[in-house]
C-alpha cells in the first residue's frame, strides 16, 4: 500500500486515535473521506462525524423515485446511519441543521456547536471542506465555519485540518493536494457507505446506475485527497 | 411515488379547497446545475409552511401537469409535476422529477404544518 504522502511538518500527522469529520450532507462522508476513515479506524481511532443536514432538499430521490420532500429526512437519516457502520464510524451526531441553509444561519450557533464537539472530544485531526472551493453553498459554509472555530484555538493546541477541495478552478487557486491518500484496500467498505445511501448514489454524476468494474472503481474511488489548512499565523 | 393520475389529482384538491393550510413550494435545478455544465444558470426557489387558504384549484396539461391555486389575493403556480406520493391521504404531496428521475419541482399541501 502506499504511504501518505505529506508536506507538511506538523508532527501529529501519525496515528490519529481520534478525529472530527464535519461535513454538511449524508453521503458527503462517502465521497470525501469514507476510505481514509475506515484506514485510520483500523489503526484504531476513534471517529465522529457531525453531520450538519438530513441533506433533506436533495433532489435525487432514487431512480425511480422512492422518496419525496415529506419522506426524504427519515430516509437519509437511515442511510447515513447505515453509511457510518459500513465505514465502522463509531460516534454519528445529527446537528439539526436544515439543508441548504448553512451559509444564512446564526454563526454564533453554528461555531459554537462545532466548538462544543471540538473541546469535548480534543481531536487530532479534523476533516471538512475546503471553503470557496467545494462547490455547493453548504460545503462551503460547513468549511468556514470549522476554519472559524478552530481558528480560535491557540495554534499550539491546533488539531490539523484536512479539507476536501472539487471546484472546477481549485487546482489552480490552492495547489495540488498535499494528502493523498491511497484506499483501494478499503474500497469494499467505501463503496458499501456509498451504496447505503440508496436514495442518491444511482444519480449519474455520482456512481450511476451501472454496475462498475473491479478497475473503474479503482479508478474513480481508489484515491482520497486533502489540502492541509494553513492559518495565516500574520493575524495572530 | 407514481405517476399523477389527474383525476385523482382533481378530487384533493377539491377536498383542500377552503381550508387553513401550510404549503411548501419548490423548484431548484440543484446546487450542482453549473459545476456540472457551465453554461447552465443554477436557480432554485423554495417556501416553507406559509399560510395558504385557496379557493379554487385544478390540474391540467397532458402530463408533466401543471397546478394552478386561485388564493384569496393571488396565486400559486407549479409547472413540470410528475409524481405523487400515493400513501398520503391527508396530505398532498405533488413533485416533478426530471428523466434522470431528480426532482425539480414540489408543491405540498398539508393541514398540519411540514417538519
Amino acid at each position: 500500500m502506499k504511504a501518505e504522502v505529506h508536506t507538511t511538518m506538523n508532527t501529529k500527522q501519525a496515528g490519529h486515535q481520534r478525529i472530527l469529520v464535519v461535513l454538511p450532507h449524508p453521503d458527503d462522508e462517502s465521497f470525501v473521506a469514507s476510505g481514509t476513515l475506515a484506514k485510520y479506524i483500523e489503526g484504531g481511532a476513534i471517529v465522529t462525524f457531525a453531520c450538519l443536514t438530513l441533506g433533506e432538499m436533495g433532489r435525487n430521490m432514487g431512480i425511480p423515485p422512492f422518496a419525496n420532500r415529506v419522506t426524504l429526512p427519515a430516509i437519509r437519516k437511515l442511510e447515513l446511519e447505515a453509511s457510518c457502520k459500513a465505514i465502522g464510524i463509531q460516534d454519528l451526531r445529527m446537528l439539526g441543521f436544515h439543508d441548504k441553509m448553512i451559509e444564512f444561519e446564526d454563526k454564533e450557533l453554528l461555531d459554537s456547536q462545532i466548538m462544543a464537539l471540538v473541546k469535548e472530544l480534543n481531536p487530532s485531526l479534523v476533516i471538512t471542506f475546503y471553503p470557496g472551493y467545494s462547490v455547493h453553498p453548504d460545503h462551503d459554509a460547513t468549511g468556514a465555519a470549522v476554519i472559524r472555530t478552530i481558528g480560535k484555538i491557540p495554534s499550539a493546541e491546533r488539531p490539523l485540518m484536512y479539507c476536501s477541495a472539487f471546484a472546477s478552478n481549485h487546482e489552480q487557486m490552492i495547489g495540488k493536494a498535499d494528502v493523498t491518500v491511497d484506499v483501494t484496500a478499503f474500497l469494499d467498505k467505501k463503496m458499501a457507505s456509498i451504496q447505503a445511501h440508496r436514495s442518491q448514489f444511482q444519480a449519474a454524476e455520482l456512481v450511476g446506475n451501472r454496475e462498475l468494474s473491479d478497475e473503474e472503481i479503482r479508478m474513480r474511488f481508489g484515491t482520497e485527497q486533502f489540502w492541509t489548512y494553513r492559518f495565516d499565523e500574520s493575524h495572530e | 411515488m407514481q405517476l399523477i393520475n389527474p383525476q385523482d389529482i382533481q378530487n384533493r384538491i377539491d377536498q383542500l379547497t377552503g381550508q387553513e393550510l401550510f404549503i411548501h413550494l419548490e423548484l431548484t435545478t440543484g446546487a450542482y446545475a453549473n459545476h456540472l455544465d457551465s453554461t447552465r444558470h443554477p436557480a432554485s426557489a423554495f417556501i416553507s409552511n406559509a399560510g395558504i387558504r385557496y379557493t379554487n384549484g385544478s390540474i391540467s396539461g397532458t402530463g408533466p401537469y401543471r397546478v394552478g391555486l386561485k388564493t384569496e389575493q393571488g396565486w400559486v403556480y407549479a409547472e413540470g409535476l410528475t409524481h405523487v406520493d400515493e400513501t398520503e391521504t391527508e396530505r398532498l404531496i405533488l413533485a416533478g422529477h426530471d428523466s434522470q428521475g431528480k426532482l425539480v419541482v414540489a408543491l405540498q399541501l398539508s393541514r398540519d404544518k411540514f417538519e
